[in-house]
Formats: structure tokens, sequence, C-alpha cells
């Protein structure tokens, strides 16, 4: 009987303990249950806040790269800016230098003999290679009968060419006023033949205020279609340096002829007293 | 070192084209003043490169041309003809005959030396 109790007591005992193992195991698993729950509302949490971080992230990211690209842009522009500024200027120093190469050839080759021959035949070709004339002359002032007769040309016989009377056509007025004589439209003269009295280019050439010649250019080269900067300054140098080179040479080849007269004259007196 | 030989009868345009030739680092101007005088310099020095006019005394530039071409030693040298002649039968002319670039007077040094610069490279 007590043996009875026992059993019965020990199995209430085991009953109890499996109650309180059945309870705690739904316990356990309700609580599993929740935290698994919760595990899965963190999860997505941090995957929402996680993915938007990144887009934040990126459209940082990209904001700062347009940012910088604008700023290239920009760099960019100005110095590409820059650089057609520069293109420019190297443009206008090369036709500057081109300019005053011209210029320094023409002024050397100008003076750098005293034959008359040779500074008209340097004249002539500064204006064929400088200025690119194809049809010109060379007129020079006769102080004794104040006309303009003609030197030396290219391109038109000599013989044809007109004496021209001081004030008398465009040649004449030009050595009378000394200014220069430019015609607008070439292409006119070009067409309309060639009129000895009436160049299209007719330059005075001047010491100081004294004209002592004039040139008159009446065709230009077919590949020369217009005159340039540079062309408007060898005028100028030719209407000075050329008229400089003329006097003094033609003076220096009279004085040498004169020198030779003279020195013949003594040799003839050195001569007579020994006969 | 780059030897340019210059044809040209006329003493402002050798100097002018000199002035420009000496702008390009390394390069040396020898002058001639006719076809016969370029063929002496021909045979004396070693030349790069010739720039020469057509229109010359005793021995015109198309001469030259022609002359430089047929001499196996001299053929492979690049000419330039420069000259007054603009027309497109005579540039046809200077070409066919074996030069390889024509500049018409007057000359611009800028496309001179471009153009020199364009057979040295």
């Amino acid at each position: 009987m007590e043996k009875d109790s026992n059993i019965t007591r020990k199995v209430d005992e085991f009953l109890q303990i499996f109650k309180r193992g059945e309870e705690f195991t739904k316990d356990l698993i309700k609580e599993n249950e929740r935290l698994r729950f919760r595990i899965a509302e963190l999860e997505e949490s941090i995957e929402k806040t996680g993915s938007e971080g990144r887009i934040r992230l990126y459209e940082d990211r990209i904001k700062l790269l347009e940012d910088e690209i604008n700023s290239i842009l920009d760099r960019y522009k100005k110095a590409e800016e820059e650089n057609k500024d520069f293109a420019a200027k190297y443009v206008d120093v090369e036709a500057e230098n081109n300019m005053l190469a011209n210029l320094y050839v023409a002024s050397y080759q100008l003076h750098s003999t005293l034959d008359f021959n040779e500074v008209l035949r340097v004249v002539m070709e500064i204006i064929i290679n400088l200025v690119g004339a194809e049809k010109f002359a060379i007129f020079l002032m006769d102080d004794k009968t104040n006309e303009l007769l003609p030197a030396a040309s290219e391109g038109l016989s000599l013989n044809e060419m007109p004496k021209v009377k001081m004030g008398e056509g465009t040649i004449g007025r030009v050595a009378k006023e000394g200014v220069s004589h430019f015609t607008e439209n070439m292409t006119d003269t070009a067409t309309s033949g060639i009129n000895a009295a009436n160049p299209f280019v007719c330059i005075p050439l001047k010491i100081k205020e004294h004209v002592i010649g004039v040139i008159s250019i009446y065709s230009l080269f077919m590949q020369k279609t217009s005159f340039s900067n540079i062309d408007y300054e060898l005028f100028n140098l030719l209407a000075g340096h050329a008229a400089t080179a003329i006097f003094s040479s033609r003076l220096y080849t009279q004085s040498e002829r004169k020198l030779t007269t003279i020195q013949s004259f003594l040799d003839l007196l050195k001569e007579k007293p020994r006969r | 070192m780059l030897n340019v030989l210059v044809v040209e009868d006329s003493p402002t345009m050798r100097q002018l084209i000199g002035f420009a030739i000496k702008r390009i680092p390394g390069s040396r101007v020898i002058e001639a003043t006719d076809g016969v005088d370029a063929l002496k310099k021909l045979s004396s020095e070693k030349i790069d490169i010739i720039l020469a006019d057509i229109n010359m005394p005793i021995m015109d530039g198309l001469k030259l041309v022609s002359l430089v071409r047929n001499n196996p030693s001299y053929k492979s040298i690049p000419i330039i003809m420069i000259t007054t002649e603009g027309a497109e039968e005579d540039k046809n002319k200077a070409l066919a005959i074996g030069a390889n670039a024509y500049l018409t007077k007057p000359i611009q040094t800028q496309e001179l030396m471009k153009l020199v610069n364009s057979f040295i490279s």
C-alpha cells in the first residue's frame, strides 16, 4: 500500500515536472517565435536603412562627381579660350615677324650698294618678290625739265612708257602732291587693260618733302588679289628708303664720273710739260 | 643638321628665304644663284631639301629639277619650287617633272616653314 502511494507520488511529481517542462517548452517556443519575428523585423529594417544609405551615398558621390565634371569643364573652356587667344596672338606675332623680315630684307638690300643700276634692280626685286607686282615702272624726276622720266620697268617696254609732266595725270599728281595713290577696286584695273599714265598704285619716292620720282604699279600676279598690311608697310619703306638709296647712288655715280673726268684732266695736265 | 639648298638668282629672295629657314632649329642654309651653281653645291654638300626658283639665268629651276630627279644620288631629295607663276598649268608642270611642292611669290615665311617642316618630319 505504502509502495503504491509512493509510486503514485512519484508519478505525480513526474507529471508535474513534465507539465512544467511542457510549459517551459511552450514558453521557449513562444519566445523563439517572438525573437524570430523581431529578427525578421530588424533584418528588414537594416536592409531598408542600408539601401537608403547606400543610395544617399551614391547620390552624394554623383553630385560630387558632377560638380567635379562641371569644374573640369569650366577649366577646359577657360583653357580652350586661352588657347584660342594664344593661337590668335601666335598668328599675329608670325604675321608681324613676316612683316619685319620683309622690311629688314628690303631695307638691307636697298642700302647694300651705291651702284645706281644695282639700286634700281633691288627696288624692282622688292616690288616683284615682296609686293607681288607683275607690271610696273619706276619714274625719276628730271630737275632740268621738271618731268618724270621712265628709268626702269617690268612687264612693260620702257620705250612705251610716257614722259610725265609734274601735276599731269595720276603719276604727275602723286609726284606733285607727294601722296600715295591706291585704286579702291583692283579688279576693275586688271580687266580694263593698262594705261601707262594711270597706274592703280602710285608711290612717291620722297626725301623728306622732296619727291625724286614715283613707282607706278599696273598689275599684280594672278595669285595676289589684294594688298595686306605688309604691302602698305613696304610701300612706306620704298617711299623713303628707295628714294634715299636711288638719290645717293645717283650722286655717287655722278661724283665717280666727275672724279674720273678730273683725274683724266689732271693726268693730261701732268703729261703736257713732258712734251 | 638640316641642310637646305636655296636656289634663287635674287639676293632679296635668298635673304628672305634664309631668314625663314634659319628659324627651323638645326637648319643650315646653302645658297646657289642658279641651276648650275646648285648642282655644284649638291656635289660638294649633303643636301636634305631644295628650295628653287623657276625663272633663273644660266639654268632654270625646271631643268634643275629634271637633272636632280634623274641622278640616283639626289633623286630622293624633296624639292619645293618658289616662283611668281601662279597659273595651275605652271604648278602642274613643276609637279609633273618631279617637284614635291609649289609656293608662289610673294611668300609667307610661316607657310614656307610649315612646308619645309612637313618634309623633315
